[in-house]
């Protein structure tokens, strides 16, 4: 999901074992107690480095997800679908705003985290590494992309440690209007003229692919699962959220009059899911690796971004200090 | 220190309706107070959820240690007769 990049990074489930035994057995008695874990409490060292790579992959996420919408501010067909997408993309500012914050608790500082995004130590979701090309990928993205998110934050609300839980609820309670957004702007699309439901199939045929893999690898390839549930950082597999986005998915196209661009989808009655063809997981891993269409260009945006914010950073510092000198006289 | 340090952390709390309690919502990053309320405004009320804000340096925060939480709470703990339910009226006192 937006933490898809966990995955690959080296697993170190052993590292628990390390701990203090009388600590470590109050910590997962508190866990399996369904307590919250808080800031100042002891936790184990694994678990406070899973929860920051996960934590700030996710706030990375949300602040370079801001690039492929805010793409599109400037051309919004009308003032209201404009205001609209800025009110979304000031929210998803907002979402990493939360989650850096949550970070932080854990005892990292925001300098060190803008820095390991900025120097491509960190992920993010590869998900916002592909170029939103037409108007109708402002509305593929809000109800995919934000549709597939909300499947993996609702049971983030639930995580054991407490700062994350509280960030994901807040962000959860502002999803709903960007999927709702998103699937309106496809309806209206795909009523409209048949340009207009050309560039809607366009977006879905883009955006299916990308989003399934949004949740990470398949299940047999991620060695953080099971850590992850034990400690109830992580609710449900990457497999189970898939699974559920599709069922949720598949009808809300058919609504739309729209084709799920994969010819091996078909219903299995007997479990009563819908089966979904092949994942090129070769071109997750590329992408992952760098090598989407977008890569450089994003993290080229956010350097620029930070850069040319310096100055302004600095000189809030310096009139802050005179101001407080100031006073203090 | 960091090339690079950052603003300063304030903890932002939030009443949401008059009468309320202000309540701990998050923490921003900025250069001074005047600055924290107003990232907090756009962080944190971007949908009404507030009527008043205060922010508050974070390293003016004192904490307890939840390690220490069993002694610090501990002589509330034995003293039931604190609680009205401690005490057995007879139910001909209708009005106590
Ligand atoms: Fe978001
Ligand atoms: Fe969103």
């Amino acid at each position: 999901m937006y933490t898809q990049g966990l995955n690959e990074l080296a697993a170190r489930p052993l590292a628990a074992m390390q701990e203090d035994p009388a600590l470590l057995r109050r910590f997962e008695a508190r866990i399996d107690a369904e307590e919250k874990i808080e800031p100042k409490d002891w936790m184990p060292d694994a678990y406070r480095q899973t929860l920051i790579r996960q934590i700030s992959q996710h706030a990375h996420s949300e602040i370079v997800g801001m690039l492929p919408e805010g793409n599109w501010i400037t051309r919004a067909p009308s003032l209201l679908r404009k205001s609209i997408l800025i009110a979304k993309v000031q929210d998803e500012g907002g979402h990493g705003a939360y989650l850096y914050s949550a970070t932080e608790t854990l005892g990292i500082s925001r300098a060190e985290l803008i820095e390991q995004l900025l120097s491509g130590a960190a992920k993010y979701s590869s998900i916002f590494n592909y170029p939103t090309l037409t108007w109708a990928d402002v509305g593929a993205i809000g109800w995919l992309v934000d549709g597939a998110a909300i499947m993996n934050q609702i049971p983030l609300c639930r995580c054991s440690y407490g700062p994350y839980s509280r960030a994901m609820i807040r962000i959860c309670k502002e999803e709903s209007f960007h999927q709702r957004q998103g699937y309106d702007l496809m309806l209206k699309l795909a009523r409209g003229s048949a340009a207009q439901r050309a560039i809607a199939q366009d977006a879905l045929n883009r955006w299916w692919w990308p989003s399934l893999m949004m949740f990470g690898p398949p299940d047999t390839a991620s060695p953080h699962t099971a850590l992850s549930v034990r400690w109830k950082i992580k609710r449900f597999t990457n497999d189970e959220l898939r699974q559920k986005f599709v069922d949720f998915t598949v009808p809300q196209a058919r609504f739309l009059g729209l084709e799920i661009p994969d010819p091996a989808l078909r219903w299995d009655a007997e479990r009563g899911q819908h089966v979904v063809g092949e994942i090129d997981w070769s071109e997750f891993q590329d992408v992952v690796r760098g090598n989407g269409p977008c890569n450089r260009d994003r993290l080229q945006a956010r350097r620029d971004a930070h850069e040319s914010g310096r100055w302004v950073r600095e000189a809030a510092l310096a009139h802050a200090a005179k101001h407080a000198r100031a006073a203090a006289a | 220190m960091h090339p690079n340090p950052d603003w300063p952390l304030y903890e932002i709390f939030v009443r949401a309706r008059g009468g309320l309690d202000h309540k701990h919502v998050g923490s921003v990053h900025a250069a001074d107070a005047a600055m924290a309320l107003e990232h907090a405004r756009d962080v944190y009320t971007r949908r009404l959820e507030g009527v008043s804000v205060w922010v508050v340096r974070s390293t003016d925060i004192l904490a307890s240690d939840p390690a220490e939480a069993d002694a610090l709470f501990e002589p509330a703990r034995d003293k039931v007769y604190r609680h009205p339910t401690f005490y057995d009226i007879p139910k001909e006192v209708e009005t106590l």
